[in-house]
Parts: structure tokens; sequence; C-alpha cells
């Protein structure tokens, strides 16, 4: 073995960033701070054009002042080479994986910091349901590729600190210890750029601290806390197996919400049948999707939600609205000839759908899209009238219509519960294909009509819970239904 | 949408080059930091240059923003600037330096701007230079571009320009311009300097020398004008200026770079083999052979380099100088064809050496040469030639890609989406594309001929809109052919600002006209070129003191003939652009119509407004700032609105709801409230989970006073809703 001290070599930085996050800041901070402490720095990039492109990798060399050799210049490279990375910084969860795909992180070298929270591609985005990643995965592979790995939500970091992102990062690199310049060095470098720097300085004693304290931090979960149901009907909740009792308590809730007390004990009186038959699985997943379709959502329903004290400080706190400014709330409201129909009492409603005159009326004044202040008195005033149709809603042609398929649903489930729980299961998952307002709740309609109607094929073959929820997803694949005529068939005999 | 009181401002792209600009003023040895780009445009204030043209792209934009900045240094040392009409103008411009002893230097993106540049550079070519003159390319190849993946390499052959390639650091690259007006005078031929976009960007330091005015200037040249029927492309003057470019220029440039030693040889003699390098490549052979344990961190190695900092003409003599007495050399050659290893192959050949050549058998055919290429590409060098030289232990990247992982990283990769651009918060042409697709809803698809800029973001998801683009300003061009008359179904063609001044309105336009066309154009007129960077053209609506702004697209479009014109002044309004693109493809009318859609790029548009709305604010004034948001209780996580906008303000999260599994959609406080949500939610009647939040900041007493009535009111009736709710459900 050579015993000789290792030859000097340059620290390298690879920073993989998307456009506005800050990545260029922190290039340039990094590059402020070494140039000043006597190191040969070299920085590249291939920017995105701001956020028209996706990430972008900024690449930071230095060489440390003290190690260069009298006349000579150290070589630096222009991009990471795998292998020879000591840092990699990705402001982002699916930034991170990116990194390893890159073979940018590896075991013997790589430190990589890592910001949990997402922000979801495209192809996440515009999924017809949920087209999310697995989070887990990229933090377990992050976590496998990476010497060290420090992972925290660094995005919420900043944010509480009234910065951005670039800000946390720059501290957590401190606290990985790899550069060789002190706090004040990092800090200088952030005062130089002279930009929000005591909300900066916050955001990169706050990252420091955490990075430095090892724990690894997923993003935070935003679940309500659940609204716990009438006292009337605790008694007859508590008779479902435990397991179950959570999602029954929130269905009742939402019922409530939705109508009245009674309602919610039509919904218990639903479930009953599901309480002996079939696994509590089958039990709760009927509860929650029966829940679902049982609150569907109509004119009065929508009025009801908007008008609430709770939306009002629910947007407050989103659009964050201090209380010494003033909030105006506008809807984009298009209600259409069947919803105005839906939310009349069912005779009048067919009559109205029916008739080419009265129709046509209705239609001129649904021909556009409206927009409702909802903070000035008139416009609450014509959506708290809405939310009233609540009082009609059992008469309504909507309440109707819906209950019809609502039993025809439950009759598929119970049809096969018991007998073939996985299929029972199936059949109520599929009530996820109805959802949505306007055409998208008629297409959705539409494939759940599809799906449903390929049940007496189905029916007896082993593998018809399988074949079912294919379908299911199939319907939700794309939104022109063309997946779903393939799967259909491919999968129905 | 930004309130009408603060839009009122010059709308122009609001980005200041003026500390980059400060740096050009530095004086003998001050030490310059900065990119490479800024090295090159100090360098041309260095080396005596009287004029610079150019057309923006990256990775060159940088060297006209700054120079556009720095009228008051140019004015100084009588420089003349300016912004071409088209990579073809700043190449003709450089025809000032044929007569007249004019250093000259001109700009653009490559190898685009040299395609539509090339008629000029060959006539500017063909009869020679007096002055030098140089053209500098951005060779937009590898990761990042967005472009056709060429070489530049091609165009200096043909032509026989010369063509640069310098070592990747700010002392070569000035050192190149500089030598490289040298090498255009002495040889009489205009001089391409070739900069990879990491080169362009790179940052690093040199020390600096002072500017230089020309020593000949414009006005001596325009007073005393000089021709030459010689340096005409015209027989029989073009029959002996390419016997001239063999005879005289060609054997003057080798003498030059060879006297001058603009290539570099290193380490020559350590062994026998050796590494032949195009200059650009330097760093990353450097940092393979330090990986490998056959260099140190400065470079010093172990296997004999020799660098081409001039990759054309090749120096014959000193690659057969560098090739005697080894037994093998590596030809690290980026691109393709690969025109220097088979130059290398003929030169040996003739020379009758037998120094084995090896290059793209051992490194990749095409594309970008990564570090990891490299250093697996000189592995399978040195195992077939010295495998002594190689470590036992070898670094992570000189393995071969593909083997196997472990599971937890196979697993973590597989969750990796690609991430295509795509438009920006609040973008103006969004708007447009959504109305295509809603007009796609209602009369089925058409053939979409797109363009180059920000709008051929069209052709990704969501919108997937659109199916060839022919170049810039060709977006009408290239729906030519599909003009029969009996089709029941027209084109319809994307063009942007850029692109129909660039060239469109004669190769699009005036075609269109001429050749009675019944299709369809809009034009995306954005206030500047927005997707270069925010710089002027001709119909830029801001004043600028430089240049003349301020031509209108609908007279240019109207005074080639166009009868069929409408022009949207507000994209966002997304029924009006809808219901204008159907008339378009349904109008009775037979002849080209052109629809102009105009709205500010919002990202210019943000940095201008941001800024003053937050000083407004801070001084006490009204002002109101207007976001979107989506109500998680009533979306039902379909995320159609999503799919016809793909903003990037507007995304998913976790569903509050616990009875739901899919997300929501949310929008982000990155938010502009450009409008498209709510717009989107009416045209294509969506859903009522949107609004639209108006924060007033210090709102007026008048305001007050109607908020607190308004809150007392709808206070009272939400004390209804809540003890209904409350005693439901107790």
């Amino acid at each position: 073995m050579d015993a000789s001290p290792p030859p000097p070599k340059a620290i390298s930085i690879a920073i993989l960033a998307m456009g506005g996050e800050g990545g260029g800041v922190l290039a340039d901070w990094l590059i402020d701070m070494a140039e000043r402490a006597g190191s040969h720095v070299q920085a590249t990039s291939v920017p995105g054009v701001a956020q028209r492109t996706g990430a972008t990798i900024y690449y930071v060399e230095i060489f440390p002042g003290i190690a260069v050799v009298a006349g000579k210049l150290p070589v630096l490279a222009l991009m990471p080479m795998p292998g020879d990375v000591d840092v990699v910084i990705a402001s982002e969860l699916m930034e991170a994986g990116r990194a390893v795909q890159r073979g940018l992180v590896t075991p013997a070298r790589t430190t990589l910091i890592a910001s949990t929270h997402r922000v979801y591609s495209m192809t996440e985005r515009t999924a017809m349901a949920d087209g999310r990643v697995d989070s887990a995965k990229l933090i377990d592979g992050a976590r496998a590729a990476a010497k060290h790995l420090l992972a925290a939500d660094f995005a919420e970091i900043a944010e509480k600190s009234g910065s951005v992102i670039s800000a946390a990062l720059f501290g957590a690199l401190f606290a990985c210890g790899l550069l060789p310049f002190p706090r004040s060095d990092f800090e200088g470098a952030i005062r130089r750029s002279g930009l929000g720097v005591d909300a900066s300085l916050r955001a990169f004693a706050r990252a420091y601290d955490v990075a430095s304290a090892g724990q690894e931090t997923a993003a935070a979960a935003n679940d309500q806390p659940p609204v716990p149901p009438p006292a009337s009907l605790r008694a007859a909740i508590a008779t479902f197996p435990s397991a179950s009792r959570a999602t029954i308590e929130a269905g009742c809730s939402r019922l409530v919400d939705f109508q009245d007390v009674a309602y919610a004990q039509a919904y218990l009186d639903r479930l009953e049948p599901f309480r002996t038959t079939g696994d509590v699985r089958l039990l709760t997943e009927v509860a929650r999707h029966l829940a679902l379709w049982m609150s569907y959502e109509d004119i009065a329903r929508v009025a009801d939600l908007k008008i609430r004290r709770s939306r009002f400080s629910r947007v407050a706190e989103e659009v964050r609205a201090g209380n010494d400014q003033i909030l105006r709330i506008k809807e984009f409201l298009h209600p259409r000839l069947s919803e105005i129909a839906d939310a009349l009492p069912a005779g009048i409603g067919r009559w109205l759908l029916r008739s080419a005159s009265a129709g046509a009326v209705v239609r001129r004044f649904t021909a556009k899209g409206r927009v409702v202040e909802t903070t000035s008195i008139g416009g609450f005033l014509l959506l708290y009238a809405a939310a009233g149709l609540r009082r009609i809603r059992r008469r309504s042609l909507r309440f109707a219509v819906e209950q019809q398929r609502i039993e025809a649903w439950l009759g598929e489930i119970h049809g096969a519960a018991g007998r073939n729980d996985a299929l029972a299961l199936a059949i109520a998952e599929c009530q996820q294909l109805v959802k949505g307002y306007g055409d998208t709740h008629a297409r959705g309609l539409a494939n759940y009509e599809t799906v449903m109607a390929t049940l007496p094929r189905l029916q007896g073959r082993p593998d018809a819970a399988e074949r079912l929820s294919k379908l299911r997803q199939a319907a939700l694949a794309d939104d022109s239904g063309e997946r779903l005529k393939a799967a259909t068939l491919e999968l129905v005999p | 949408m930004i309130p009408a009181d603060l839009s009122e401002g010059i709308p122009v792209a609001e980005r200041s080059f003026k500390k980059e600009a400060e740096k050009l003023r530095l004086g003998d040895g001050a030490e310059f930091h900065g990119e490479g780009i800024l090295a090159v445009t100090k360098a041309l204030l260095q080396s005596g240059v009287a004029y610079v043209a150019g057309y923006q792209g990256a990775p060159i934009s940088h060297l006209m923003d700054v120079l556009t900045d720095s009228a008051d240094i140019l004015r100084e040392l009588g420089v003349h600037f300016e912004h071409s009409a088209s990579e073809a103008t700043a190449a003709a411009t450089l025809a000032a330096s044929i007569n007249y002893p004019l250093r000259g230097a001109v700009t653009f993106k490559s190898t685009v701007g040299t395609n539509v540049a090339s008629d000029a550079l060959a006539n500017l070519a063909s009869g020679g230079v007096t002055g030098g003159a140089l053209i500098i390319v951005g060779e937009d190849y590898g990761e990042g571009s967005s472009i056709m993946q060429e070489r530049s390499h091609a165009f200096a052959m043909k032509s026989q320009i010369w063509l640069l390639d310098p070592r990747p650091n700010l002392p070569s690259i000035v050192a190149a311009v500089e030598s490289g007006f040298e090498l255009s005078e002495a040889s009489r031929t205009p001089v391409m300097l070739e900069l990879r976009i990491r080169a362009c960007h790179v940052h690093g330091r040199f020390t600096a020398r002072d500017n230089k005015r020309p020593s000949f200037t414009l006005k001596q040249a325009m007073e005393n004008p000089v021709r030459d029927t010689s340096r005409i492309v015209l027989p029989p003057a073009s029959y002996l200026h390419e016997r001239e470019k063999i005879e005289k220029r060609w054997p003057a440039a080798v003498e030059f770079i060879k006297s001058r030693g603009l290539n570099e040889f290193f380490s020559d003699g350590k062994t026998d083999i050796g590494i032949i390098l195009q200059g650009g490549m330097y760093n990353t052979v450097a940092r393979a052979l330090e990986l490998l344990g056959l260099a140190d961190a400065f470079g010093d190695s172990r296997i004999p380099l020799y660098v081409l900092n001039v990759t054309y003409p090749l120096i014959d003599d000193e690659i057969r100088r560098f090739c005697a007495g080894k037994r093998a050399v590596l030809m690290v050659e980026e691109g393709q064809p690969d025109f220097i290893e088979q130059a290398l192959h003929a030169i040996l050949r003739k020379a009758d050496l037998q120094t084995r050549v090896h290059g793209k058998d051992v490194l990749p055919k095409a594309g970008e040469y990564t570090g990891d290429a490299v250093l697996r590409g000189l592995r399978r060098f040195l195992e077939q030639v010295a495998p002594s030289l190689l470590p036992v232990a070898l670094p992570a990247g000189a393995a071969e890609p593909g083997q196997p992982k472990a599971p937890a990283i196979a697993a973590a990769e597989a969750e990796v989406h690609p991430r295509p651009p795509s438009f920006c918060t609040g973008c103006p042409e969004r708007p447009i594309f959504t109305a295509m697709k809603l007009v796609e809803r209602e009369l089925g698809p058409h053939h979409v001929s797109c363009d180059i800029g920000c709008h051929l973001f069209s052709i990704l998801p969501p919108f997937n809109l659109g199916a060839s683009t022919m170049g810039y300003g060709l977006g009408w061009a290239g729906a030519a052919a599909l003009n029969a008359k009996d089709s029941t179904r027209r084109t319809i063609s994307v063009m942007g600002d850029g692109g129909f001044w660039h060239n469109g309105l004669a190769s699009g336009v005036g075609n269109a006209v001429f050749n009675q066309t019944d299709n369809v154009l809009i034009i995306v007129d954005n206030n500047y070129t927005a997707a270069t960077g925010g710089q002027d053209i001709m119909s830029s609506s801001g004043g600028n003191p430089l240049r003349k702004t301020g031509n209108s697209i609908e007279k240019a479009v109207r005074g080639v003939g166009v009868t069929w014109v409408k022009t949207i002044t507000n994209t966002y309004g997304i029924a009006a652009m809808r219901d204008v693109l159907k008339e378009a493809l349904t109008t009775p009318v037979k002849g080209p119509k052109v629809v102009i859609a105009q709205s500010e790029c919002m990202l210019n548009k943000q940095r201008r407004v941001r800024p003053l709305m937050h000083r407004l604010a801070k001084e006490g004034k009204r002002v109101v700032r207007e976001r979107f948001g989506v109500d998680h209780d009533t979306c039902t996580g379909d995320h159609s609105c999503i799919r016809l906008s793909g903003c990037p303000s507007l995304t998913v999260k976790s569903n509050p709801d616990p009875l739901r599994k899919d997300p929501v959609a949310t929008v982000l406080d990155s938010c502009v409230g450009c409008g498209v949500c709510g717009e989107v939610a009416h045209a294509a009647v969506l859903c009522p989970s949107f609004y639209r939040a108006d924060i007033v900041t210090n709102p007026t007493r008048w305001e007050r006073l109607v908020a607190g009535v308004r809150r007392r009111v709808i206070g009272f009736l939400q004390d209804r809703i809540e003890r209904r709710l409350g005693a439901a459900s107790a």
C-alpha cells in the first residue's frame, strides 16, 4: 500500500432542481463562498429556461486553494461523472430518484441531500384517478444508493421560514460537513446575495438543525380530523365490527351533513346485510363507497359546501389572505339544464327534460358559465337559496334516479358477497368510476354501466374479480374510452 | 389576471444585465469572473471588433443580452451592434469584412442558426475576407438540447471555414477569440468558434486586458467605399475562389496554426500510445484519466495528449509527428459522422504509419460524450492496447451499463417519470391550445403544423397537438402541400411572433397567399421573443430606444394579401379563442385565414409586475392579487381540469376526505391568477370546484365599509347553517 496522502482532488457537487426552485441561486452561493475562501471553482449547467423544462443539473467543482500546486491550475470537469460525485442535492423527491437513475449517487462516495416533498409530474397529475408514484420506494432507493442520505421536507422548512428551498438546501449542505468552510462563510454568501436575507438565514438554520439531527422526515399528511356521528346513531354503529367502524362513522357524519339523520339511518340499514354476509374488508369498502354514492354532488350540495364559514376560513388560509386584507371569493359555476331538472321534484324535472320549449328557455340561461361572488350579499343569497333545495331533495328527480342505481349496485354486491367476496369487493369499487359533474359525470356513469354490464358474463369465472378490476382500471386509463373498449374485448368472453 | 392599473407599464422583458455589462469594462490585469459566453463578449472587445451581430437562442442569448445592456460601452469603443432579423442576416452582416479591414463577429445557435445562415456563409467563405470574421456558434448538442442532433463541423468543411473548438476554460476560450481573428486575417477566411452548451455557461476566471477601439472604423469604410470584383461570387471569380481556398488560404491557415501553436501537446513521449481529442473534450478526458489513476488533478497525464483546439483544418504534420512511434491512438471526437477519425485514417495511410486508430469502436457512435461515456471508452481502449495501465479497482463510472442493481434502487428508478417541458404558470399560449382541444372535441382532429418556440410544447402532454415542425418560421410552410381543394377539413398551422419576423411572413404567409391556400394560421404574439429570454423584435409593443418596435403583425399580414385576419387581444378568454378558431375552420370564405393571438409572456411579465406590486403594497397603495383555488370537498378527483391545462400551479394533493382515495386538484400559491382555470371550467363545463380569490391589500375606506356590512349579513346566515349542522350531528 502507498502510505502517502491521497492526491488532491476537487469536491464535486451536483444540484438537481427544477425551474424556479433556485438551483442557480444555490450554485451562485456556492461559487461566491468558495471563491472568497480562495478556492478554485468551476460551475456549469444546462439550464432549462425558467419553468419550461424539467430538472436542470447544476454542477459545481471546488478545488481548495490550499491544495493548488504553484504554477498549476486544476482541470475541473464540466459534468458529473458517475462514481465521482461527493454531494448530490435534489430539490424534490422524484429528482432524487432521477439522480439515482442517472448513476450520480454511488454508495462508496455520495452524500445525497433530498427534499422529500413532491412536485408531481404531468403523468401523475393528469391521471383520471390516483397516478401518484410511491414516495416510500423513492426514499428506500435513495437510501440504498447513497453513502449517506439526508432526507427531509426542505420545502416545508423553507416555507415556514418565509424563504425558498435553496436556502434550506444550503443549510443541509453545511450540515453534511463535506465542505471545508465554516458556517460564517455559508451565511456570508447568503448575506452578500442581498435578497430576503433574514428569511434565508432562518431557513438555512432550521434545515441545518433538521439535517444534523439525522432524522428523516416524510412530507406531512393533510388529513382532516373526523367529525363524530350524531349520538342517536352511535348505538347502531357499535353493532358493526370494530375494523369497519371508523369508515361507517365517517359515512354517517357525511350523510347527516349531506341531508339529515334519517338519511344516515337509511345508510346503516343498507349496510346491515353486509354486517353478517361477507368479510369485514368488504363491509368497510361498501360503507365507504355507499357513503360517497349517497352523498352525490348536486346543486344543493355544492352550494351548501360553498357558503359555510369553515370554507371561507379555509380559502383565506389557502390564499394567504391576512386580516388587514379584503378577500373576495368568486365561484365559477356552469349549471346546465340536466342539473337543474335533477334538482326539481321528479315529475317537474322529467317534464322539463321532455318539453322542448321549457328546455329552450332554461338552456338560454345556462348557455354560459356564471361567476358568482359568494362574499357579496347577492351571491351568497343565491347560493344560500340553492343550498335550501336540500329540503326538497328527497322528492327530486336525481334522488330517485340515484337511489335506484344504488339499490341495483348493492344488489349485485350482495349477490356475490359470501360466495365470492373478492368479486363483491370489485363490484363495490366500481363506484369509483361515477364522479364529477356534467360531461365528466356522464362519461363516468357510461363507463360504470359498460363495466357492470359485463357482470353476467364474468359471473362464475374464478378470476371474475380480477377481470372486473382490470376493466375498472381500463376505464380510468384514458378519457376517450379506448382502453376500456380494448379491455372489454380482451377480458370479457 | 394582473389588475389593469398595473398592466399599463411598458411591456418589455424586464431583465437587466447591467452588472454583467460592467465586467466588460475590466482593464489590463484585472481578474474577470463569470460565464464562458460573457468571456467571449469581453474577448471581442479586447480584439478591437468593429461590429457584432447575431440572432438570440440558447446558449448564446447571453452574449446578445449583455451587449444590449452595454450600449454606452459600445458607443465609447465605436462598436456597432445589431439584433439581426435572422441568422442569415447576421451572417450577411460579415460582408463588411470582405472589402475593409474591419473585424466583425456574429453569433447564433447551431446547427439550426447555421442552417439558416449557410447561404450567406458560403458566399462569404467563397470570396474570402480582409478583416477578421468570427462566427461564434453555440453548439446545442447533447443533454438539454432542443434541436436536431447535428454537427457544425459539416458546415465548416463544406464551405472551408476554419473551426475552433478550444479547451473549455476561460483563458483558452478568450485566447481562441483573439487568435481566431488573427487566423481569419492571415488566411483571408472566416473562422467559426464552436462552444458547447456547458462551455457557454461555465463559470470561471481569466485575466482581462484593455478593450481596444477598432483600428479601422465603419465610418471610414462608408466614406471610402472599396470594390473588388474578384471577391464577388460570380464566374469567373467563383472558380478562382475555389482554387484560392486550396492553394493559398488553406496553406496559410495551416502555417498560422502551426507557428502559433494553436493545437496543444501534453505529456508527449511518455508512452507509446496517445489520445487525440477535440479541445472541447479536454476536461472530460482529463477527468476520466484522473479517475483511472492516469493523471493528476492538474491534468498531468501519463498518456500523451494531442488537443485539437482547431478541429478544421487538421494539421497533417502535427498528426504524423504525434502518431509516429505510437502503437495506437484514441480519437475522442463527439458527434457524427466521424469526420476527424476518417481524416486521421487517411493521413496515416498516406504517410504509411501503422499506428492503430481507435475511436468510435470503443466510444459511442452517436450522442453526447458524457463523463461516463468517455470513461468507459477510455477503459475499453486501454483494455485493448495497454491493459497494464488500468488500475485494479475500476471507478464506478467505468462499469458497463446494464449491470443488475439492488432491488430497492431498481424499484425507485421505476417510479421516476420524465419531465418533458411544458408551458409556464399562467402562460398565455396554454389557453390557445386548450381552445384547440375544445374545438377538436366538436369538429374532430385536424392536421396541426407546428413551428419553433414555446408553443411547440403543444405536441407534449397534456395537449398532444401537432404533427410536425419544419424549422423556425416554417410552421405554415410545413402545411403547404396539404392544400387539396376538395378537402372538407382545413389544416391548422402555428407560428410565433419570433418565427413570423424571422422568415414566416414570406415563407409562410406570402406563400399561402400566392398559392391560394384555404387553411388556417395561428400567430402567437407574446410581445417579444419570449422563448429566448424576452428579446425585442419588430412587433414588440414596448418602446426600445435602440430599435424601432411596434410594427404590427396584422398590418404585415394584410400587406402581403391576407384578407381574413382576426386578432384576439386576450388569449385567456378561452370561449372567444375557441369561437374564432371554429369560425376560421368552418367559414365558407375561401383563402388564407390568419388568427393573431396576443397576450404577453407571463414569465417575463411577472418579473416586471411582481416587484411592482410588492412596492406599491409597501407604499400603502391599493393592490389586488388574484389567484385561483379548488374546493377539495366538491372536487371529485377526475383531473379533467389538469388535462385541459397542464399548468405547473395546478396540481394534485392527497384527499383530506377520509372516504375518498383519489387525490384532489389543488392550486399552488405560485398561481398568478391568469384566469384559465375559470375559463376552462366554464367553457368545458367541468365542475364547480374552482374559485378565484381577489385579495385586496390596502383597501379603500369604502371597500372596508362594504366588507363590514357583508360580513355581518353573511355571518348571520352562516350562524344559522352552523346551528342546523350542530343540531343534526348532536
